[in-house]
């Protein structure tokens, strides 16, 4: 195994592109470590992008808009009180990844890169219309977090891509997101159903926008576009809820494991999209 | 196998070493360095035993490859102590018996060690969210989340 830190992205995406083994692009290394470990993958080429000027920086985009570097960890996106004022649900999930050592070095780009429909800041990413900034070996594009994931560790990423930032776009007045996953446990664990739900409330108080992000409700995170039309237009009542969770269970396709069944799953996803509307809805009148 | 050259200051101490591109952070400080109070539980991430900070934060050495600690500060449990001097958390768990077989000690006492350089007003809970990442098999830590609270307690001087 080769381990390479160049100190660009385009550097890093030309020794991606020129390795014929199997590669690995280490951030916080939170999954790529683990599956190093156990065997699951044995690259013939590691590369580093923590060196590269950039990666490890929160900054404002001239629109008014957040780009987040992709080596930047849980713990740092956490102590952004500004980051965490314009987008509370964004920073609230990625929070939930694993402990307080995980959190030191994870990263959300990684996290969206490692193809779980369980990761935790995908739903909320979504939800956001969140921007991937991609380095490839034809130059730089932008693309939609919810066109990346493909399937459980899959993504649509190719050889010698490399995401070099997550933008999140301004923020609207009135405007707010959460995040709320359920697991059987108060930390450390892996979602069993999620949901993401980011808004924006004209001045009466109807939705003018909206968007909602389910995970582990399907093979990869969805983007529950019908569920958020359930409510656009709505102040939220009771029929625009129990329409929307009648379009989240139909979003649903999730499998049963021995963390959750289909049936459970799918009323939970309508649960907490539910509670995710309303607390965005609350944030956003605040 | 080519080697790595990396240079790094542990405990303060400026250090160099080498090390195979795949071996992690762990293994440099246990098997190069000769530094075995950092401890190997689980190797993925889950039990929190080979917690180091790096630039004063909290991360599983299990989690790092040796090469990505080039230029950076390693802490690790040896530097806890200052020479024979026990830092109050030390002491603190050894007041409140917050340790039994010890394997999970030196992980927990970096990780509360970490938490107190932030905060000496930390809640129960927050200590236990905090602690969430270190686990232990014996003394179902009610001891230990005692000791680090009466640690933050003498150290604001309440």
């Amino acid at each position: 195994m080769r381990y390479e830190a160049p100190s660009s992205f385009e550097e890093a995406s030309g020794l991606l592109a020129g390795e014929t083994g199997v590669t690995r692009i280490l951030a916080g290394g939170t999954d790529v470590l683990v599956q190093l470990r156990s065997g699951l993958v044995e690259p013939d080429l590691i590369v580093d992008i923590k060196r590269i000027p950039g990666a490890k920086d929160i900054t404002r985009t001239d629109d008014g808009g957040w780009r987040i570097g992709a080596a930047v960890s849980g713990a740092e996106m956490g102590e952004h009180a500004e980051l965490k004022a314009a987008w509370p649900g964004i920073v609230e999930a990625v929070e939930l990844i694993g402990s307080t050592q995980v959190q030191g070095r994870c990263t959300m780009a990684g996290n969206l890169c490692n193809g779980s429909p369980a990761a935790d800041s995908v739903p909320a990413m979504i939800a956001a219309d969140a921007i991937a900034e991609v380095v490839g070996p034809s130059g730089t594009r932008d693309v939609y977090v919810e066109e990346i994931p493909l399937g459980p560790g899959r993504t649509r990423l190719e050889k010698g891509d490399v995401i070099a930032a997550i933008r999140l776009p301004a923020r609207p007045e009135r405007a707010g997101d959460a995040y709320l996953r359920f697991i059987p446990r108060t930390e450390m664990d892996i979602a069993v159903v999620s949901a993401g739900v980011s808004l924006c409330l004209d001045a009466s108080g109807k939705v003018l926008d909206a968007r909602i992000g389910l995970g582990a409700v399907g093979p990869t995170v969805v983007n529950a576009a019908a569920a958020a039309d359930a409510i656009i237009g709505t102040t939220l009542d009771d029929a625009a809820i129990a329409a929307m969770i009648e379009a989240v269970a139909t979003a649903c396709s999730p499998i049963d494991d021995k963390r959750g069944t289909v049936k459970f799953r799918t009323k939970v996803a309508g649960v907490l999209a539910k509670r995710a509307a309303l607390k965005a809805a609350e944030r956003a009148k605040a | 196998m080519s080697q790595i050259h990396v240079t790094t200051k542990i405990n303060g101490d400026e250090t160099e070493f080498l090390c195979g591109p795949e071996e992690t952070l762990l293994d440099v400080l246990r098997d190069h360095l000769g530094m075995t109070g950092t401890k190997e539980g689980c190797g993925t991430g889950d039990c929190g035993a080979c917690s180091v900070t790096v630039d004063g934060r909290l991360v599983c050495s299990c989690l790092m490859l040796g090469a990505e600690a080039e230029g950076h500060e390693i802490g690790t449990i040896e530097g806890v102590a200052k020479g024979d001097e026990l830092h109050p958390v030390q002491k603190k768990f050894l007041d409140h018996a917050a340790l039994q077989c010890g394997i999970c000690t030196p992980g927990f006492l970096v990780a509360a060690k970490a938490l107190l350089d932030r905060t000496l007003e930390p809640t129960e809970e927050e200590v236990r969210y905090w602690l969430a990442g270190n686990l232990c098999r014996c003394t179902g830590y009610d001891k230990i989340v005692r000791a680090v609270m009466d640690t933050a307690a003498e150290l604001r001087g309440a």
